[in-house]
């Protein structure tokens, strides 16, 4: 008889499992449409619609000329393209670092006293006269045809908001490669979820919005430090859509140590709790299509899941090693070098096998997310890193993050 | 099927249905490998019943014989590799497990059984014993069990010639209780009977290869070349 801890991972397994085949079928249900769509994309569109592009920098002296620049190579008519540098009190070097660009013609400076990267939106929103908006974190880059890619899904008079693919600029140390199978799952899924109309992120990187978003439902709000979730549940609740333009790349710079990954993470987590539990009116209900039915209640569950079934396999680890040592400590460390296979000890609990079958869904979704999101099916360190390390390290920042939400303690943007 | 607000519950039907077609063979086919791990126990216990019945109608037929007829050959090597899978799957499976508990009570008797026939064979032969019965008890009253547990597999080991008899003190087998009684054993676990002496408490290696001076000739013996 499986004791409740086994039940519970069942019950976790058991929608992973069904998630994973959910978002599988509907990848094999629009394989063909992808392909279309990457050539669709590809063609330029007859009308550019104006776009202003706003980055909100809060002591970004180091990479806001950088992330301009990107912005400035954009394969985009010069007479559509607007950036709007709205500094958020900084105290450091930020506003005379881009006084190198106060003579652009396509580039306005705006300076303000510091309210949080919200407040920045906002004041940018205030001074829009353009079609589309946007924002772009001062350290993220744009590759040069993201905002053309973009423009093509707006061609469709029922989107509202195009989300871009993000990538991570130059990752190499073990913990941004990690972050890197992390980045391209995320292109995949949200693709996924485009096809569910169900994006529930429209992340901060060069998100595109139609002007109309903001005209009808307000500007930006704090949302817990996560306003690119807020805005898509309360897009996602007034029933606008959101498409994903996965061939747009954006870059962003990946946390160097593990304590800045941490805090981004906890960061995340948190505000999707809260984001979660603002809108939970919204988990359920028909009304809201997949985003009710099937996307936020999971994403719930699989924050518990992922908590619960990590939990359980560190303290599994843990035992043995302790049993491990407790018996090197006490007839001390023998190595048999004899090996007999016996089938018998080949472990067949069904807790196993459910384990594994999981575990292959996990991985042919990250090599088909790899293939999306770099073109090519190859398994590297970066996988191995993943798979192995993941498990170890997420639960880290979502504990953290459910602790902070029950005891509501602020998590700070830096 | 798909609505306007993009469900397709078609999708979600046939997601679900998979799902539980995925979990419902991992299920067949986890009991079709415990079913065949504990017919594999069976023929094991089977095996060494017979190897008993044996030796024990041998050595009844050859009681007036002399020690050469009856030697040690005549003992079940298979006791050993019968606890290693039982033990592993009291580990998988919980000691509560019922079809764990009436293996494990087979396997206590074929101990007793093969004990007592090794006892006779030494006395025939007027060699001593070399055995180990232990006695632990998987509550937390035993705290020092599994360590004993982890040196007398180790003895195992080193010393193939040494038969090692492991018991539940807890046991609910009347032959277990009895030879509880009859050895005087006393519930301070882990308890130890070596040459009838019995020894309670934690004991490392080095204490029983004391305990049994034996087991170092027979070191010295497999180590040094035969010629």
């Amino acid at each position: 008889m499986p004791d409740i801890s086994n039940l519970i991972t069942y019950f976790f397994l058991f929608l992973s499992l069904n998630f994973e085949i959910f978002i599988l079928i509907t990848y094999f249900e629009n394989r063909e449409k992808i392909e279309k769509e990457e050539k669709w994309a590809m063609i330029k569109p007859k009308n550019y619609p104006s776009v202003t592009i706003i980055i909100p920098c809060w002591n970004e002296e180091t990479t806001v000329s950088q992330t301009v620049h990107s912005l400035l190579n954009l394969d985009y008519p010069q007479n559509k393209l607007k950036i709007m540098i709205v500094d958020d009190g900084s105290k450091d070097k930020t506003w005379f670092v881009i006084q190198k660009f106060k003579n652009h013609p396509q580039v306005e400076l705006h300076k303000k006293e510091n309210g949080g990267k919200y407040t920045a939106l906002n004041y940018g929103l205030s001074k829009l006269t353009s079609d589309l908006v946007g924002c772009l974190d001062a350290d993220s880059y744009v590759h040069k045809d993201a905002l053309r890619q973009i423009v093509t899904y707006f061609q469709d008079k029922e989107i509202m908001a195009v989300a871009p693919s993000i990538k991570l600029w130059q990752p190499k140390t073990f913990l941004q490669l990690l972050q890197k199978v992390e980045y391209g799952f995320g292109v995949f899924t949200r693709k996924m979820y485009h096809y569910m109309q169900a994006i529930y992120i429209t992340p901060g990187p060069f998100s595109i919005f139609r002007r109309e978003v903001f005209q009808n439902l307000g500007p930006y709000r704090h949302a817990h430090n996560t306003e690119d979730i807020e805005i898509a549940l309360r897009m996602q609740k007034n029933g606008y859509k959101i498409a994903h333009a996965h061939k747009a790349i954006v870059y962003t710079v990946p946390p160097k140590t593990v304590p800045k990954l941490l805090r981004q993470r906890v960061r995340w987590s948190y505000g999707f709790i809260k984001n979660a539990t603002d809108y939970r009116d919204m988990i359920f209900r028909k009304k809201y299509g997949n985003v009710g039915m099937i996307i936020l209640p999971m994403a719930c569950l699989s924050l518990l899941s992922v908590l619960f079934v990590s939990i359980s396999f560190i303290v599994n680890f843990l035992y043995n090693i302790f049993v491990w040592l407790v018996k090197v400590g006490t007839v001390g460390l023998n190595f048999n070098l004899s090996f007999n296979f016996d089938w018998f000890y080949l472990n067949t609990e069904l807790l196993v096998l459910i384990g594994i079958i999981v575990t292959l869904g996990s991985t042919i979704m990250i090599l088909m997310s790899k293939k999306m999101s770099e073109g090519k099916l190859d398994i590297g360190m970066d996988l191995v890193y993943y798979l192995g390390l993941y498990m170890f390290i997420a639960p880290i920042w979502m504990g953290r993050a459910v602790f902070n939400a029950i005891f509501s303690v602020k998590t700070p943007w830096r | 099927m798909q609505n306007s607000n993009g469900i397709n519950w078609k999708k979600y039907f046939f997601s679900f249905v998979i799902t539980a077609v995925i979990f419902f063979t991992a299920i067949l086919i986890s009991n079709y490998f415990s079913q065949k791990k504990t017919e594999d126990i069976r023929n094991i216990q089977d095996k060494i019943a017979i190897d008993i019945l044996s030796s024990e109608t041998q050595f009844a037929l050859l009681e007036e014989s002399s020690c050469n007829d009856v030697g040690a050959g005549t003992l079940s090597t298979e006791l050993s590799e019968l606890e290693n899978k039982l033990t592993y799957t009291e580990n998988q499976r919980g000691f509560d497990d019922p079809e764990v508990q009436i293996l494990k009570k087979y396997y206590f008797l074929l101990e007793i059984k093969d004990y007592l026939l090794m006892n006779k064979i030494s006395e025939k032969c007027k060699k001593t014993p070399l055995s180990v019965v232990y006695f632990y008890s998987n509550d937390k009253r035993c705290t020092e069990c599994e360590k004993e547990g982890f040196v007398l597999t180790r003895l195992r080991e080193l010393y193939p010639e040494l038969r090692v008899y492991s018991f539940d003190y807890d046991a609910d087998l009347s032959a277990v209780k009895t030879f509880i009684r009859i050895n005087n054993i006393e519930d301070r676990l882990p308890a130890i009977i070596i040459k009838s002496k019995t020894y309670y408490g934690f004991r490392d290696i080095e204490d029983l290869e004391k305990a049994v001076p034996e087991l170092t000739k027979l070191k010295i013996a497999t180590s040094t070349p035969l010629n």
